[in-house]
């Protein structure tokens, strides 16, 4: 399987990435990591016309510690996010679950800004970024935006980024509650979580309960009135609307959802 | 466009099409065809090769992602002295394969684990070739000649 034809071009600069863009059309696509996209454009479920390649672009790569925040280059590696000594200080949650991504290989070549910007609502990454209140840096011909991590994903594949629009960097909070834990559930190592769920002190992030990344606000809610883990955990799928595919009918995904929220709680407060 | 790789130490240039994938560069140009097209999803890691050091699918990269860069396949182990690299001997040693369709990916994996980890658990070698399927050995004798390349390689 090879992809439809199209144009590559190389940026080697934000500014030159948006140019190449803007003057491509609709129907470019940047091309980070290319781990979701190639597989996609094999299939033809994505037939850009024109990518522009800003792998090479070295100013989008970087972990580094801010003002009360971690500061992530759009183009971070999932395996140099994995081994990045600040993440593992600051927000060991994120440095966990990158690590757990797909396989060697695939952290190898996956960028944080690219899983992002893909919305796969299977990936782990979204929903990290939901449990961490993660805010995103988009830079587009009109400007640089901030967008809450919570306002970002709109649907399948599908977030607030307008075409020609790049994500450039992704910004942590430091956790003001320490306990985190990271879970997720699948047949073989290497897959997509059939369900997986980030926990930050009382946040709780679900992958794959729906068309994007959800909060378990229900779990929240509970855990914010002072109800323990399991108490909590019962409530974790309410709100959802996890799909009915080859990998799990909806109720079993309801039933993961409750089981690691509960595991996810547990260990999180274990380490508060 | 025109692509030139460092592939094995030497220089393989070339005008391609846009859409050529690293490992049709690697068996259609270059002529090296140890590196295996097996699921084509990115899924199986026969396709393995290192890029700049590090393992990647090589069907699921660019051949342009990989212009100027340079890319070591199951062929460029052997430094030109005939000698089996490491990894390869352990995998012979420990009768690590059977038909052979997964061992080139399954040794650049190794190869790059070993890069990274130079003494690894059994844990940390199982884990770090889930990106390697193997349907005839059952992983075992994989995993023992990983370890064994690894305690060969702490003993030199």
């Amino acid at each position: 399987m090879i992809p439809a034809p199209f144009t590559y071009q190389r940026a080697s600069s934000v500014d030159e990435a948006i140019d190449l863009a803007a003057e491509a059309g609709e129907d470019a696509k940047f091309l980070a990591g290319g781990h979701s996209l190639m597989p996609l454009m094999k299939l033809r479920l994505a037939v850009p016309d024109t990518l522009v390649d800003i792998g090479r672009i070295g100013e989008l790569s970087y972990v580094s510690e801010r003002d009360g925040h971690v500061a992530i280059g759009a183009l971070a590696t999932h395996d140099e996010i994995a081994r990045s000594g600040v993440l593992a200080a600051t927000v060991p949650l994120l440095a966990d679950a990158a690590g757990r991504i797909g396989d060697p290989q695939v952290r190898h070549c996956g960028t944080i800004g690219g899983s992002l910007a893909h919305a796969d609502p299977a990936a782990d990454l979204p929903a990290v970024m939901l449990a961490l209140d993660a805010t995103l840096v988009a830079r587009g011909p009109s400007g640089t935006r901030e967008i809450a991590a919570g306002d970002f994903f709109l649907g399948l594949f599908e977030t607030v980024l307008a075409p020609g629009e790049l994500l450039t960097e992704i910004r942590i909070p430091r956790p003001a509650s320490a306990g985190w834990s990271f879970q997720k559930f699948s047949k073989r190592g290497i897959d997509w979580a059939i369900v997986g769920v980030a926990v930050q002190g009382g946040n709780v992030g679900l992958v794959n309960m729906g068309s994007t990344p959800l909060r378990a606000t229900a779990t929240e809610r509970e855990l914010a009135a002072g109800s323990g883990p399991g108490d909590a955990a019962v409530h974790a799928a309410e709100g959802t609307s996890p799909s009915d595919d080859l990998n799990a009918p909806r109720a079993y995904r309801e039933h993961l959802a409750r089981v690691l929220v509960r595991r996810a709680l547990q260990e999180a407060a274990s380490r508060a | 466009m025109k692509v030139t790789v460092t592939v094995n130490d030497g220089e393989v240039a070339a005008e391609v099409a846009d859409r050529t994938l690293l490992v049709h560069f690697l068996r259609d140009v270059a002529g090296l065809t140890a590196t295996n097209v097996g699921c084509d999803t990115s899924s199986c890691g026969a396709c393995t090769v290192l890029l700049d050091g590090r393992s990647v699918k090589s069907c699921t990269v660019l051949a342009a992602q990989a212009d100027g860069r340079a890319v070591t396949t199951v062929e460029g182990l052997n430094d030109g002295s005939g000698e089996l690299h490491p990894v390869q001997r352990a995998f012979r040693a420990e009768h690590g394969l059977q038909c052979g369709f997964c061992t080139p990916g399954m040794v650049m994996a190794s190869v790059s684990l070993l890069a990274e980890n130079a003494a690894p658990t059994e844990d940390e070698v199982r884990t770090a070739l889930e990106g390697n399927l193997c349907r005839c050995t059952g992983y075992h004798n994989i995993v023992r000649a990983v370890l064994a390349a690894a305690s060969e390689g702490q003993r030199q």
